[in-house]
């Protein structure tokens, strides 16, 4: 018989440190997963992790990767915490976009120091507004906010799809689905010459410090937190649940907004039906990796960024299949998801006694 | 401890420049924005890959990359690592192809389908693949009871309404009472969303099932109706034995063997190729026995007369849904039009979604 039961107290130490044990046992199993398929496990796993960041070029690149999922994952941290489960971030992104490159084509051919913040003002408004959809119609009509957001994501999509299509698509562009190139002033500033590393990466690590401050150092962090433990005790506390609500969707669509902005703005320059290789679901993992602490984030997206950059290079100078790094991506959050459950219940070996009520 | 750290780490990066230095074989890479095994587009160019390998090159290739951000890192990465040449084979990568290039002037670049050369290193390539059209247009005209032709179409970039316009012609010349009835996907691979649009063509009176699209779904829809079809990309034959009269083959591999020889030998200059049937770059697979002997024959002549010039696909006269003449009697379209049509010719319903 087996009996499983809650632990008393569990520590902090490891409970941060459950993250890279997750990590060490997804190399461990990578190499053996490598070996299996053929491969030198430790060469595999060199090109894998350490090639692709191994020049300046692909630091920068491994920044460029890591900037949306970061950003994403600290807005939905937000949710999270507090018991909301927005699933939909990626909908928010690409609504987010469309909103700041509708911006960016409407200032077609303006120069000015304004285009640049409107268009990023524009897209943290559209995430916003798009995830308070699901927030309002929890709040109002008491409906599933994983369904809702999610339903959502498709909807953004498709609209993006329409727009590039038709109304939006660049008139010199034969019709193929795509805007016009956004102008220099709506362009994010590259920060070194030949390395695509953008100005994006600032707005990132301002979101991180202004969550760290908000979700540590204010009433509205502590009201989050006790949500997220126990909605009850919230209630008794006397905490405006609807507004919290509201709040962290908001913060959460703002955050993914930003990072589709900051994607059509920096590296791709233009609208298109491929803004986001699902950035927005991604980040879900990299929230969790994270711990859903600001500081966390931050390590969980580079680590992140790195299995899709590591995926590419291994395929080019091994041939391993490029869906190793999705591979690699759900074994960390497995491996997490298992040494939390490990974590917080102890599974007890009953023998072959009978078992009493 | 730091300083052991930074030694470890200067030596692995040094060890890793070496490995990487080291490696001056002559290497050709592909970059492809499906997964190998997508029996339409992707398929394809891997099979022109192989042939290359065969050839005694070695080749490298990145599957599954997002036309968006991720592109330019991958060819640059691949340009990086030591590949000459390298074919980027979605219209996707046009600009990040031409973005490398400027900062690769030693390698060269192959862009399938696009229309940007803004560096001597870059070449663009793709396949008349209207021709092919012609074929199928003869034999859906014959072969139509309801003369209604359901096509299921990607995107309204010229290349698909070529396609639709040289099919229409074709079967107006042997029926002219056919109708073209056109499902606009948006998706150049979306299995459920093509079915979807090969069940309401049939459902609107479509014997004839046509797709400018990737996945085997519409033939397989067809074979299930008992309706006609024609495969995509590759042979899509064993998806619809009964069904598919013919598929239109992309065969990139003869170009991608020559380039690469061409790349290798110093022989590799900029061009804009444009091949058909008669370079073998659009090839048919074998004619469905169940038209009949008598139209298999008819056809294959077309197809020789097509690889050989005495036929062309665009032969005026043409004239537009409203009646306007396009092409004058006993003359045939130049290349500048056809690679910039924008409009149905008579005979096709609907209008151009804009």
């Amino acid at each position: 018989m087996i009996k499983i039961e809650r632990r008393d107290e569990t520590s902090n130490l490891i409970y941060f440190l459950t993250p890279v044990l997750a990590i060490f046992l997804t190399l461990v199993t990578g190499a053996i997963i490598f070996y299996l398929l053929g491969f030198k496990p430790l060469e595999a796993l060199k090109f894998f992790f350490i090639t692709p960041i191994s020049d300046l070029y692909g630091l920068s690149e491994l920044l460029v990767k890591a900037t949306p999922l970061c950003l994403i994952a600290i807005g939905l941290s937000f949710c999270f915490k507090s018991n909301n489960w927005n699933i939909g971030a990626e909908g928010q992104l690409t609504f987010g976009g469309i909103v700041g490159g509708g911006v960016a084509l409407l200032f077609y051919n303006h120069e000015g120091f304004y285009v640049l913040p409107l268009i990023i003002l524009a897209g943290a408004i559209g995430g916003m507004v798009f995830a308070m959809i699901p927030a309002i119609l929890k709040i109002y009509f008491n409906t599933n906010e994983i369904l809702v957001s999610l339903m959502l994501v498709y909807v953004s999509k498709l609209l993006l799809d329409y727009l590039v299509v038709g109304p939006w698509s660049n008139p010199e562009g034969f019709n193929f689905p795509e805007t016009r190139q956004f102008n220099d002033s709506a362009r994010l500033p590259v920060l070194f010459e030949g390395l695509r590393i953008h100005a994006g990466i600032f707005i990132a690590l301002v979101s991180v410090f202004l969550a760290w401050i908000v979700l540590f150092k204010t009433y509205l962090g502590f009201q989050i937190k006790v949500s997220g433990l126990s909605l009850k005790t919230a209630k008794y506390a006397g905490f405006k649940g609807k507004t919290m609500i509201l709040l962290v969707f908001m913060v959460s669509g703002a955050c993914a907004g930003l990072a589709g902005v900051g994607e059509i703005t920096g590296p791709i320059g233009q609208l298109h039906r491929m803004i986001s290789p699902e950035y927005g679901f991604t980040a879900i993992i990299v929230a969790f990796l994270g711990r859903l602490n600001p500081i966390g984030i931050v390590f969980a997206s580079l680590i992140v960024a790195l299995t899709y950059l590591g995926a590419e290079t291994a395929q080019i100078f091994l041939q391993v299949p490029k869906y190793t790094g999705q591979v690699f991506q759900g074994m960390i959050l497995f491996f997490l998801l298992a040494s939390d459950f490990l974590l917080f219940f102890r599974i007890k070996f009953l023998g072959f006694k009978k078992y009493e009520y | 401890m730091y300083k052991y750290f930074l030694r470890l780490l200067a030596s692995v990066l040094l060890l890793l420049g070496f490995s990487m230095s080291a490696n001056a074989e002559f290497k050709v890479g592909f970059v492809y924005v499906g997964p190998t095994g997508d029996h339409g587009w992707t398929y394809q160019h891997d099979e022109g890959r192989k042939a290359v390998e065969a050839a005694g090159i070695k080749t490298t290739y990145v599957e599954s990359v997002p036309e968006g951000a991720d592109a330019e890192r991958v060819i640059r990465q691949l340009a990086q690592s030591g590949h000459d040449l390298i074919f980027t084979t979605s219209f996707g990568y046009m600009d990040p192809t031409n973005k490398v290039a400027k900062d690769f002037p030693n390698v060269k670049f192959e862009h399938a389908t696009g229309y940007k050369r803004e560096h001597s290193n870059v070449s663009t390539y793709s396949a008349r693949f209207y021709e092919g059209r012609t074929l199928l247009g003869h034999m859906a005209g014959k072969m139509t009871k309801t003369n209604v032709i359901g096509y299921i179409a990607s995107f309204p970039i010229p290349e698909v309404i070529r396609g639709i316009n040289a099919m229409t012609l074709a079967a107006q010349k042997v029926n002219p009472n056919i109708k073209t009835k056109i499902v606009w996907v948006f998706t150049w691979y979306d299995p459920g969303k093509e079915s979807e649009a090969a069940q309401a063509l049939i459902d609107q009176g479509a014997d004839i099932i046509m797709q400018h699209t990737d996945s085997t779904a519409p033939v397989q829809v067809a074979e299930k109706a008992g309706v006609w079809s024609f495969g995509q990309a590759s042979d899509m034959q064993r998806f619809a034995p009964k069904s598919i009269l013919t598929s239109i083959i992309d065969d990139w591999a003869p170009y991608y063997v020559e380039r690469s020889i061409a790349a290798r030998d110093g022989t590799w200059k900029q061009q804009n190729t444009w091949h058909g049937l008669k370079e073998g770059m659009v090839a048919m697979a074998p004619y469905n026995s169940a038209m009949g002997s008598g139209l298999v024959k008819e056809v294959e002549k077309l197809q020789k007369d097509l690889a050989s010039g005495k036929a062309h696909s665009f032969t005026g006269p043409i004239y537009d849904q409203k009646g306007n003449l396009l092409v004058a009697e006993g003359k045939v379209a130049d290349d500048g039009m056809l690679a910039g049509m924008s409009v149905y010719v008579k005979g096709v319903e609907g209008d151009i979604p804009k």
